[in-house]
């Protein structure tokens, strides 16, 4: 396949970035989309040419580093991360836009990589359960309903990965912060900090400046880890439910 | 150097002698060295762990809040470390590479989690976790370790439900376990196939929660460089801000080391693209010796490379063994067929047939292997590449006919999916391609009982240590001994060491301190002058090869010493040759990835020289002199019973070998037998 790929390039975070056109030949359909911009790095590398920096890890769709706007969409076509999007998703010939996530709390650093460090002070502002080491009673002294504990799980699979913001009009965190509500909330261990989590949690995402929910959607459609979007009604629920008993 | 290090030329006095010395020339011999932590005297081994907990000394609250601990890495050992010490009121400085600890390779594991709870009542006991570790471990593994990580493989996953991580449940709402490779009990705790990412998001928030309680300070997108020791104790580290740039110091009066392992130095393997061994190496090269690092973990279900665009290998978790079964063509013939035309008395279920007992469910280490021959022999199925078709079935169609497709998608559906996203085929309806893939090493850092290296104050948890697992680890140990080094081991023994700090306080002008800081300084200049012609990844890629060829599956002394000679001059060449362009005052992707390349050329050849001294064949280390007649691994425990412990020496010096001799007192040593 020859692509024409059209790639955000800013040095660091203080300076203006573009669009640059680059030429790509021999890509092949097996190749994941980021082995297929290593092949453009080795490309501009030989060319003297400093390499696109873009953010990717494990490349097995689960830590959740890798991100990319692709044409408009995040993580690309597919419902996928992007280190699961192939090359056989386009076609020979096509003209590709790649462009970093684009939100006021998600900053770019260089090229293709932001600062998504306000999902962790999200999760420090109560996205856990406190339970000091040592402290647990056996595992099996409080039994949980398997309904409960497959929506925890559907809610727990969250990586974090910021595609939800990045497709959101409003720059909305609510699928993130409601996956954590959710996760928490259905599980009996879970219970003690309900209110004051989901409170503590949309308190700092707002003060990191994600927008609100208007109940567009677009979040749940990008999420590769296909979180339902219900999760943002038990947020405004459990929010609800927390501020109307004074927290 | 270091105390270990000796000029006599002998042979220290464990296990015996060795009847060849294939790796002469390459090393010299060191005295002996032992364990002295555990203790060993006291009674059975059931209450070693018991004592030296109460033996180890305390810190009271009010002086904890005055000891400085850092911690680098935040996988499952990393953040659960960090989350306890800083629980515990230490000031905790964590470390990262990544843009959240939370991304940490740990993330990846996807089968499960062992424990010894016996909820299944079958006839499961700490002693049989602990049984099964060390005979799966081929006996190459410390008993006290093995036996204390089974004991508090159960407090494990307490902690875990309480946080509040969804493991699988019955109708009954209790927790579900499953049967994993290489064992005949099931205790094997799961959250669907992300077990890892769900223990890691536990460990994670826990953490968090002490960043909050300000405990705990993260530093992510910070690479560790150097290690600085200072009067013989571990003091810190040199960190680069991966963002600025900036070379960063950062003092404490302990340092523990949760880095992970070294499967990279393979170039494809199936971890994280930033898994690496500098942290380690740094360390290595300041006086801690390194155990058996030719130990390292072939896992036999990964989907098979396609081309030389290839970046990584992905693992399908070896829970799918369970219901799968592998296979190849009796006829070569058929390799190209559609595997669904061959009819059953023409296909080879060649686990099944060579190992009656354990079948589809071998330990890794048997499995991987015998993928190799029936490939070898020309039966391989799967993408031709460079000539041989390197891939085995791994087929559902008997678990779908006898469970329903409802089943096998409620235990395995997210792999599958996996599958089909990266291959384009529908595991349901065509059996899967696997072959084996680089996933683990059992080698790491020599640690004590009390996880402390030979550096005082240095102490390495999770597979950055090498305590464990021996020479091949069981399914569902990993994430194990990642969470009970770093929730229940290392916050028990790292207060022992601390009782005698604060240390004396050391300032960043500290001789010591500005000489690490000029040689990480310097090292970055030259990688950024050097303006040669070839990328770092394309060296990488080729050292990789050399290890995979010489250094994998099969491993024999000629090929070895070719290994050595082909990465020292490839090695030569990077440090003349390769390519990094920017500067060092930004984020520079290839220059992170050349400091960390310099380092596996180094890791690589010591592999090899480990590999070559090592003249018998255990776990997944086989070398193709020490086998049996129907060739099966040979062990030589005569010769051979010792952790190989090496100390660097300096550049351009041979390492030296230092032997830990293994003593089993609570198991009998025997050869595995898995038909």
């Amino acid at each position: 396949m020859r692509l024409t790929l059209r790639i955000w390039r800013q040095p660091d975070a203080k300076s203006e970035g573009r669009l640059h056109t680059y030429e790509l030949d021999d890509v092949s359909p097996d190749m994941s989309f980021l082995e297929m911009l290593d092949v453009l790095n080795e490309q501009l590398n030989a060319e003297g040419e400093e390499p696109v920096a873009f953010d990717s890890d494990c490349r097995e769709g689960i830590c959740g580093m890798c991100s990319l706007m692709i044409d408009g969409e995040a993580h690309g076509p597919e419902r996928t991360t992007t280190c699961q999007l192939h090359m056989r998703s386009f076609a020979d010939g096509d003209t590709i836009t790649i462009e970093p996530w684009r939100a006021d709390p998600f900053p770019v650093l260089r090229d293709l990589v932001v600062d998504r460090s306000a999902f962790d002070r999200i999760i420090q502002a109560g996205g856990y359960i406190s339970v000091n080491t040592g402290a647990a009673p056996d595992a099996h002294s409080i039994p949980v309903a398997k309904d409960h504990a497959d929506r925890a799980f559907d809610a727990a699979t969250c990586i974090s990965c910021g595609a939800c913001v990045a497709a959101c009009p409003n720059g909305s965190a609510s699928l993130f912060v409601g996956a954590k509500v959710t996760h928490l909330g259905e599980l009996p261990q879970g219970q003690a900090e309900r209110h004051h989590r989901v409170v503590s949690m949309t308190a700092q995402a707002d003060a990191e400046g994600f927008g609100g929910c208007t109940n567009i959607g677009e979040c749940a459609g990008a999420c590769p880890k296909e979180i339902p979007l219900d999760v943002i009604s038990q947020l405004n629920h459990d929010l609800r439910k927390a501020m109307q008993q004074g927290y | 150097m270091s105390e270990f290090h000796s000029d006599v030329d002998t042979h220290g006095d464990a296990p015996g002698q060795q009847e060849y010395d294939d790796a002469a020339g390459y090393y010299r011999h060191g005295e002996p060295i032992a364990d002295s932590k555990a203790p060993t005297g006291s009674g059975p081994i059931d209450q070693w762990w018991g004592t030296r907990k109460f033996e180890a000394r305390m810190a009271n609250p009010a002086k904890r809040r005055t000891l400085s601990v850092i911690i680098v890495g935040t996988g499952l050992a990393g953040a659960s470390a960090a989350a306890t010490l800083g629980e515990a009121g230490y000031q905790v400085k964590s470390f990262c590479y990544q843009d959240s600890p939370r991304r940490a390779h740990s993330i990846a594991a996807q089968g499960g989690i062992n424990a010894a709870k016996n909820y299944k009542s079958d006839g499961d006991s700490v002693h049989r976790l602990f049984y099964d570790t060390v005979k799966g471990g081929d006996y190459r593994s410390r008993e006290s370790n093995v036996y204390r990580l089974a004991e508090v493989s159960v407090n494990i996953i307490d902690q875990a439900v309480a946080q509040g991580v969804p493991f699988a449940r019955e109708y009954g709402g209790l927790l579900d376990n499953r049967s994993f490779g290489g064992v005949q009990v099931s205790r094997t705790f799961y959250a669907r196939g992300q077990t890892g990412q769900q223990l890691l998001i536990g460990a994670y928030q826990a953490m968090e929660r002490q960043v909050a309680a300000g405990t705990v300070q993260a530093f992510t997108r910070h690479e560790m460089l150097e290690l600085i020791v200072v009067d013989g104790k571990a003091r810190g580290i040199i960190a680069r801000d991966l963002v600025t740039g900036e070379v960063e110091t950062h003092l404490a009066d302990v340092v523990v080391l949760a880095t992970g392992g070294y499967g990279n130095v393979y170039y494809l393997s199936t971890n994280a693209m930033g898994s690496n061994v500098t942290a380690s190496w740094r360390a290595y090269r300041k006086g801690a010796l390194m155990a058996n690092p030719a130990f390292t973990q072939i896992h036999p279900t990964c989907i098979p490379v396609t081309g030389t665009h290839q970046s990584k290998l992905t693992l399908m978790s070896e829970s799918l063994r369970n219901d799968g079964r592998i296979w190849v063509p009796k006829n070569p013939a058929d390799c190209t067929k559609d595997p669904r035309e061959i009819p059953e008395e023409d296909r080879d279920y060649y686990l099944e047939r060579i190992y009656p007992s354990f079948g589809n469910l071998v330990p890794r280490d048997i499995a991987s292997r015998a993928a190799k021959y029936v490939c070898d022999e020309g039966r391989g199925v799967g993408p031709e590449v460079d000539g041989v078709r390197r891939g085995v079935y791994l087929d559902f169609s008997e678990a779908i006919n006898r469970l329903g497709r409802a089943a096998i998608e409620e235990k395995y559906g997210n792999l599958f999916d996996m599958y089909q996203q990266i291959t384009a085929e529908d595991p349901y309806a065509v059996p899967m391609l696997i072959y084996p893939a680089v996933h683990y090493v059992m080698g790491g850092l020599w640690v004590d009982y009390d996880l402390q290296s030979s550096i005082p104050g240095l102490f390495v948890a999770g597979e950055a240590n090498f305590s464990d697992h021996g020479a091949n680890r069981l399914g569902a140990s990993a994430l194990m001994q990642g969470l009970a080094d770093g929730y229940f081991v290392l916050p028990n023994t790292i207060r022992d060491y601390l009782a005698d700090g604060p240390f004396e306080k050391i300032s960043e002008d500290h001789p010591e301190v500005v000489a690490a800081r000029e040689a990480v300084q310097k090292r970055i200049n030259h990688f950024l002058d050097v303006n040669g012609t070839r990328s770092v990844d394309s060296y990488h890629r080729e050292l990789g090869n050399i290890m995979w060829e010489y250094c994998g599956m099969e491993r024999t002394a000629e090929g070895l010493r070719k290994a050595i000679d082909l990465i020292r001059s490839l090695r030569e060449d990077f440090w003349r040759n390769v390519k990094v362009l920017g500067t060092s005052e930004s984020l520079n992707q290839s220059l992170e990835k050349a400091g960390r390349v310099a380092d596996f050329f180094e890791l690589g050849e010591l592999m090899c020289i480990d590999a070559l001294n090592r003249r018998e064949s255990c776990g997944g280390h086989f070398r193709a002199e020490s086998q049996t007649e129907d060739g099966e691994a040979l062990r030589h425990d005569d010769q051979y019973a010792y952790v190989a412990a090496w100390e660097f020496t300096g550049d351009g010096e041979l390492p030296v070998l230092h032997k830990e001799n293994l003593v089993y007192t609570a198991i009998e040593m025997k050869q595995r037998s898995y038909k």
